[in-house]
């Protein structure tokens, strides 16, 4: 059976790293794995998404509507956006951080109040957290990437150390025990 | 080994493998990947050229000495690279040649939806089409076996999805291949009376490889487990779609050749099925091949024309259940790619709309000025046009657009074929104005190094285009350079060129703020007793500024301190802390 994650934010917010993680974890735990993004336009602080797919083999690259078992947003209504690709019994994590798109920068659009409420009113799992918050406690808010890694890994039957050992093998080693600690704050949260 | 691979990068490793010697290319979403993965193998030559055609032509020179050649364009790459293909097509190689192309169907980073299958059929030349990271290895160094035994270029095309998706892979050791060069002026001397020879064997060549599309293996049947009566033709990532939809309960012919298409193998397959559906991304390739040689087919009747498909538009069209999807009251504002906090272009922008001027625009990061709240930009066509678009503006409005018409390129846009329109400016003396938005890398594509730059794909020191002397020698006389952080000195130099009786040249000059060696200054702050809510800096459009509880806000984060708000505001609310 092929489970399907997808991690959606603002470009420049490190999914990439996210996505890369659990592409080379579930590699290693034996998995068919694809990983799709987009690059390029998208890159410029627009809103960027990562389709990461596993089982005994992964045919299409991408994650339709009502198709995600997992949706780890980096921010708000990013969440939101893509909430229709989230299964009936999924669960969606969510970044509290508020990120203001242009539309709203320039006063042509307003940044909607209660997305988080409306989702959990609505039946759905929303698993919401500060990760910036975390991650400014780890030492660094780039780390809120591995943050809300750690928030997802809660679901994975995986064990903990293996995560801690792919995001070793992820990132560069000056910043290994930063972003071990974030993972720490995340998973325990 | 085996390892989690996207399909750039598992090209590039199929080409190593199989002994390419020499890459030359010119970035483009999305194939940019292959050349940059390529460039960290230390055996081989790669280089960054000037535009897609020149980058044919060196990798073509590389394979006619002897050493297997590669080169990676996107789609609208090969127009410009078009007229070596296809008298390439005529000459053929000595060692192996392979043009990677790469497709964008739903345009996430593209002026237009082409379908690059269409140079092969005109070309005449075969292609392979991958749909995964393992066949994007395979068909790269097959791409190579084919090249030499037909003696043809071969075209191996991408499209984002596979381009851009990661998937698993088995790599192999590398394998050199030299060939002797030898001179031989009528396989290689395109004259007229050469030429008319070497068009017989194109036409042979593509016989033996449609033999060879037939009976290879490289197209192949997966016979369905007997639930569904009808067959698919499919490729390329559309494969992935049915596959996905279907698993093993339909019939399917998946091809992995594109050009030449087999005739008797799509015979046989439809003679087993009831009726035949073609499932495609972009133009009716397959479909129109089938119905030319007598098999109904069922293809954009059902499946889009247009944009990407999904397992969605396969499940959709043979009336599979819709699943349930969760939707949310709340207008979600759109969140579109915008220039970056500090961007140097931005400036430049600011002066452009304020005055109101036409703004003939080209390809890259700065074509985002045509965004709110800049609305900077009138036309974007495609690389160089609107050095080329604004003689022609000119010269159609003479003296009602000559003094309020200004056109932008980029520094890399126009090594790549801005300064060919620049010399028809100073040759034809045109009065016009263009503005080289020179950030001293390309961008858009993820920061490749140019002839601007003075370094070589690899980081070390290269030759430098000096863009003054470049522009004067062609015959402008008129050089400016500003810095597009000082708005008053932007303005100021855009009016005093657009008032001269003659074509000029303004270097709008300041580094990438995301190139490493740019250090960003200390964030601003806002000093909310100074500032009274005017909102002049939010029409600037910087992310880094945000309007909370009546005052602006500078999100510490994103601001690199480029200080450009702080002309901008009228009470002097922007602090920047001394250095």
């Amino acid at each position: 059976m092929t489970k399907n994650i997808m991690i959606v934010g603002v470009g420049g917010q490190g999914s990439l790293l996210a996505s890369k993680l659990l592409g080379r974890l579930l590699v290693d735990e034996g998995y068919d794995v694809k990983v799709s993004e987009v690059h390029g336009m998208s890159q410029r602080g627009g809103s960027v998404v990562t389709y990461v797919r596993f089982g005994d083999k992964v045919y299409s690259p991408v994650i339709e509507n009502g198709e995600a078992d997992f949706i780890v947003s980096f921010e708000k209504i990013e969440a939101a956006r893509y909430v229709q690709n989230l299964k009936k019994d999924g669960v969606i994590v969510v970044n509290t951080q508020q990120i203001d798109p242009m539309p709203v920068i320039i006063g042509s659009a307003v940044y909607p109040d209660g997305i988080v409420e409306e989702m959990k009113s609505k039946g759905i799992k929303v698993d919401d957290i500060d990760a910036l918050a975390l991650a400014q406690q780890a030492g660094s808010a780039k780390a809120c990437n591995i943050v809300l890694m750690a928030r997802l890994a809660k679901y994975f039957d995986i064990p903990k150390e293996k995560w801690l050992a792919a995001i070793e093998k992820s990132v560069k080693p000056q910043f290994a025990e930063l972003n071990k600690k974030a993972f720490e704050l995340g998973y325990s949260y | 080994m085996k390892e989690l691979m996207i399909g750039n990068a598992a090209v590039a490793r199929g080409l190593y493998e199989a002994g390419c010697s020499v890459i030359s290319s010119y970035p483009g979403t999305p194939s940019t990947e292959i050349t940059e993965f390529f460039s960290k193998y230390s055996d081989v030559y790669c280089e960054w050229a000037p535009n897609e055609k020149v980058a044919m032509e060196a990798a073509f020179g590389s394979a006619l000495r002897g050493k297997r050649a590669a080169c990676c364009m996107k789609h609208v790459g090969l127009n410009v690279a078009a007229d070596p293909l296809f008298t390439m097509s005529y000459t053929g190689v000595n060692a192996g040649l392979v043009i990677c192309v790469a497709d964008d169907p739903g345009m996430h980073s593209s002026q237009n939806e082409q379908d690059s299958r269409h140079y092969a059929v005109s070309a005449k030349v075969p292609m392979l089409e991958p749909s995964d990271s393992q066949e994007a290895l395979d068909y790269a160094k097959l791409a190579y076996e084919l090249s030499e035994e037909y003696d043809t270029p071969v075209l191996l095309k991408m499209c984002t999805r596979v381009a851009h998706s990661q998937s698993i892979v088995s790599t192999s050791e590398r394998t050199e291949v030299t060939k002797e060069y030898t001179k031989n002026p009528q396989k290689y001397i395109m004259t007229p009376g050469n030429a008319i020879h070497r068009h017989p064997f194109v036409e042979q060549r593509t016989e033996k490889l449609r033999e060879y599309a037939e009976t290879s293996g490289i197209n192949r049947i997966e016979q369905g487990d007997g639930t569904h009566s009808f067959g698919i033709i499919t490729s390329s990532t559309s494969y992935q779609y049915v596959k996905e939809a279907f698993g093993d309960s339909v019939s399917v012919l998946k091809l992995g050749m594109v050009n030449p298409l087999p005739i008797k193998l799509i015979k046989d397959f439809a003679a087993t099925v009831d009726k035949v559906y073609v499932i495609e991304e972009l133009d009716p390739i397959i479909e129109n091949h089938c119905k030319a040689i007598g098999v109904d087919a069922t293809g954009k009747d059902t499946f889009s024309i247009l944009g990407e498909f999904s397992q969605r538009t396969v499940e959709k069209a043979f009336d599979m259940a819709d699943k349930t999807v969760f939707s949310l009251d709340t207008a979600i504002p759109v969140r579109p790619p915008m220039m970056c906090a500090g961007c140097p272009h931005r400036g430049m922008y600011y002066v452009l709309a304020k005055n109101k001027l036409t703004v003939l625009g080209d390809i890259g990061c700065y074509t985002l000025g045509a965004a709110p709240p800049l609305n900077a930009l009138d036309m974007t066509l495609c690389m160089g046009a609107s050095v080329s678009g604004l003689h022609g503006f000119n010269k159609a409005g003479q003296q009602e657009t000559e003094n309020r018409t200004v056109c932008v390129i980029g520094d890399s846009t126009f090594m790549h074929s801005g300064v060919t329109g620049l010399i028809n400016i100073a040759y034809n003396q045109s009065n016009s104005t263009v503005i080289i938005l020179d950030n001293s890398i390309t961008g858009m594509t993820g920061h490749q190094q140019n002839p601007t730059t003075g370094y070589s794909i690899k980081g070390d020191p290269a030759g430098k285009v000096d863009l003054e002397s470049l522009c004067r020698s062609i015959g402008i006389n008129s050089v400016r350079v500003v810095d597009p952080y000082d708005l008053e000195e932007c303005e100021r130099v855009v009016k005093e060129e657009l008032a001269k009786d003659e074509p000029s040249v303004i270097i709008s000059r300041r580094p990438c703020v995301l190139l490493k060696y740019v250090k960003p200054k200390k964030p601003l702050t806002v000093n909310t007793d100074s500032c009274i809510g005017c909102k002049r800096c939010m029409k600037f459009g910087c992310p880094a500024i945000s309007f909370r509880d009546g005052h602006a806000v500078v999100d510490a984060t994103l601001c690199v301190g480029c200080g450009v708000c702080s002309q901008l505001c009228p009470c002097g609310a922007f602090e920047s802390e001394v250095q």
